[in-house]
């Protein structure tokens, strides 16, 4: 946890949030600095969307310190947040499948030409715009006012990152982005997280899928059931360390205690049988290694 | 698909013209104004509906509702429904006849009323909506119930009866809400002009791109910044308003008003909208569409009488074109969300 020299363009002191009895957040820290991937990692549960909804002006904290640039603030809506350069690209909510692309690229901000009474909406300026930023990210939009909903998700969800960044977001929260994407679609949206990287963008990327987030991320917090394991640089922790903790940590291990002792039992019963249940431990034992080693061995 | 940069001459391929008709929410609407008056022209084409009486009459009874069916579009592509317009015409036709034949107000004053009176009304089913969460449909179906039965109730209750006749107008007042362009009825030119500013704002202002959102997803639009409330509140207003207009336009013409008049109005106005191809779900549709279907409920119902065939007959027609209706819409719907 080394201390950057610049401010955190966002950072997290101590945030708690309650849901009546329930204490969905407790004293959680976390920051994210100007050019740097900070990866929001927690199984379901885990408090990871309430956090980012604090974040994004959608709840309020009700403990702890919330500083943006230095300065500590409490949005009190999203549209707050927005304006301070905190844009959210929520997941399955990012964009309205009937409108056009266009019209979503800039909905909540339309840009308009004219005065007065006179004053309108400008469709040619938001068609060409939307048409550039797409190209910029790769994705060649033959005709802007075709609905967003035309798209593929990871399309979508390009058209929402690439609204935030053109509005001038400094920090970038993003939800889930390529959880229900497939393999190649993913890549779309982390090439273009990358390239937010590079534009010096402050990065939230919020995945329960570590294969997405361990090679684009610079550190990673983990949380889990609302309490922070604290955050890591990369260089600190593995992927497989990662994965352990997310899972939370202990359980995991208690798992593979539970595991090992049901091998050892189904040996005993093989040396005592002749059709013990050897299959069936070397099934357990291949599971045991799937869960301690990471679901995708083959993909990574 | 989703990585690679399409060929260049992809993007040429144009995506035809009749593809892309099909694509316009309103395309269902013109055609069947177009059949049905084809169909009233062969019919009763020798009974006068061709002649300009006969179009003045039924774009007059299109007009009526056409003027409702603007901003109640609207309201119905940013999600809600406003079932209570009906009773709104009713209920300002008294506020505009009572003070000005009981109690001798100008008439200006009686017409500042009834908008006032109107603005409130749209502004508490709006607010209604947007604070308790419940569908538009229970609100303003409990809107519709009130506010008739205290338009009835107050009328009775002041002058023992439930007509109030004897409105007098002249100058200024009479000329815009009640007179004649060139032979043409004012309500046709108020249906038209609003139509036209009904249009604008919604293809080409900020507002008109926040009624989109707000009815495609009033979350997502939220969270750009949309003030989706707003945009709710202000539309009921605009439906209340729109049915004062109408109230003054037939209080001024006949020169009284009724506290039963606009009944069923809020259900022939949904019956155009949706006709006009506005999806009831909301976040799709235009306001050209359901002016077209304003003027098929005006050929229809006139046309149906220049025939001679027994006007009951009417109501049936209604009924299966607003089957037919929803079921194209949907056709429509998912042609349009379909990758092209």
């Amino acid at each position: 946890m080394t201390d950057s020299a610049t401010t955190p363009l966002i950072e997290a002191q101590g945030i708690s949030k309650y849901f009546g009895q329930v204490i969905a957040l407790q004293d959680i820290s976390m920051r994210v600095s100007a050019g740097e991937v900070m990866c929001l990692l927690g199984d379901n549960g885990a408090g990871k969307s309430t956090l980012i909804k604090i974040l994004s002006g959608v709840h309020q904290h009700d403990d702890g310190r919330l500083l943006m640039e230095g300065e500590e603030v409490k949005f009190t809506s999203p549209r707050e947040a927005l304006d301070r350069g905190i844009a959210t690209v929520f997941q399955d909510l990012a964009t309205i499948p009937l409108m056009s692309i266009s019209r979503n690229f800039f909905l909540g901000r339309e840009p308009t030409k004219g005065g007065g009474p006179f004053k309108r909406f400008d469709a040619a300026t938001a068609d060409r715009v939307t048409r550039e930023e797409m190209h910029r990210i790769g994705i060649d939009v033959r005709d802007p006012s075709q609905p967003v909903g035309t798209l593929s998700g990871g399309e979508r969800q390009s058209v929402a990152i690439a609204r935030a960044v053109y509005f001038g977001a400094k920090v970038l929260i993003l939800d889930e982005p390529t959880s229900a994407l497939g393999v190649k679609e993913a890549a779309v949206v982390l090439r273009y997280i990358a390239q937010a990287k590079e534009r010096n963008l402050g990065v939230i990327f919020i995945t329960h899928n570590v294969h997405h987030a361990y090679p684009i991320g610079d550190r990673f917090t983990i949380l889990n059931r609302g309490q922070s394991y604290g955050t890591f640089e990369k260089s600190e922790v593995t992927r497989e360390e990662v994965v352990t903790m997310m899972a939370g940590g202990e359980e995991m291990d208690k798992l593979t205690a539970e595991l090992e002792e049901f091998e050892r039992s189904d040996r005993e019963t093989e040396r005592r049988g002749p059709n013990g249940g050897s299959h069936l431990a070397d099934a357990f034992r291949e599971d045991a290694e799937e869960i301690q080693h990471g679901e995708g061995r083959e993909k990574a | 698909m989703a990585t690679a940069t399409r060929p260049a001459d992809e993007r040429l391929r144009s995506a035809g013209v009749l593809r892309k008709l099909l694509n316009r929410p309103e395309l269902g609407a013109v055609a069947g104004a177009i059949l049905v008056f084809a169909f009233f022209a062969v019919v009763a084409g020798d009974d006068g509906f061709l002649t300009s009486t006969g179009t003045i009459s039924y774009l007059e009874v299109s007009a009526q509702l056409g003027i409702i069916v603007i901003p109640v579009a609207m309201l119905m592509i940013a999600g809600e429904f406003d079932l209570s317009v009906g009773s709104m015409i009713g209920a300002a036709g008294i506020l505009i006849a009572l003070p000005t034949a009981e109690f001798g107000w100008p008439m200006w004053s009686a017409l500042l009323l009834a908008f006032a009176v109107a603005l409130l009304v749209g502004f508490i089913n709006g607010y209604l909506v947007v604070t308790t969460g419940l569908p538009s449909f229970i609100v303003t179906l409990a809107m519709l119930f009130a506010l008739r039965g205290a338009t009835i109730g107050f009328t009775r209750l002041i002058t023992g009866r439930t007509q109030v006749s004897g409105v007098q107008s002249e100058g200024f007042l009479a000329g815009i809400f009640g007179g004649e362009v060139a032979g043409i009825p004012v309500s046709i030119l108020w249906w038209v002009l609003l139509g036209a500013l009904g249009t604008w704002i919604l293809l080409r202002t900020t507002f008109g791109n926040w009624i989109f959102g707000t009815g495609g997803d009033p979350v997502a639009a939220r969270n750009v910044g949309v003030p989706v409330r707003r945009v709710k509140i202000l539309l009921f207003m605009a439906t209340s308003a729109s049915a004062t207009l109408l109230a003054a336009i037939t209080v001024l013409d006949a020169g009284s008003a009724d506290v039963l008049r606009g009944t069923l109005r809020e259900f022939q106005a949904i019956i155009a909208t949706v006709i006009g191809g506005v999806l009831l779900t909301g976040g799709y549709g235009s306001v050209i569409g359901p002016m077209f279907g304003a003027l098929i409920f005006g050929m229809v119902s006139q046309g149906i009488f220049f025939t001679g065939v027994n006007t009951d007959w009417f109501q049936v027609f209604l009924g299966v074109m607003l089957l037919i209706a929803v079921l194209v819409n949907n056709y429509i719907r998912k042609k349009a969300s379909e990758a092209r």
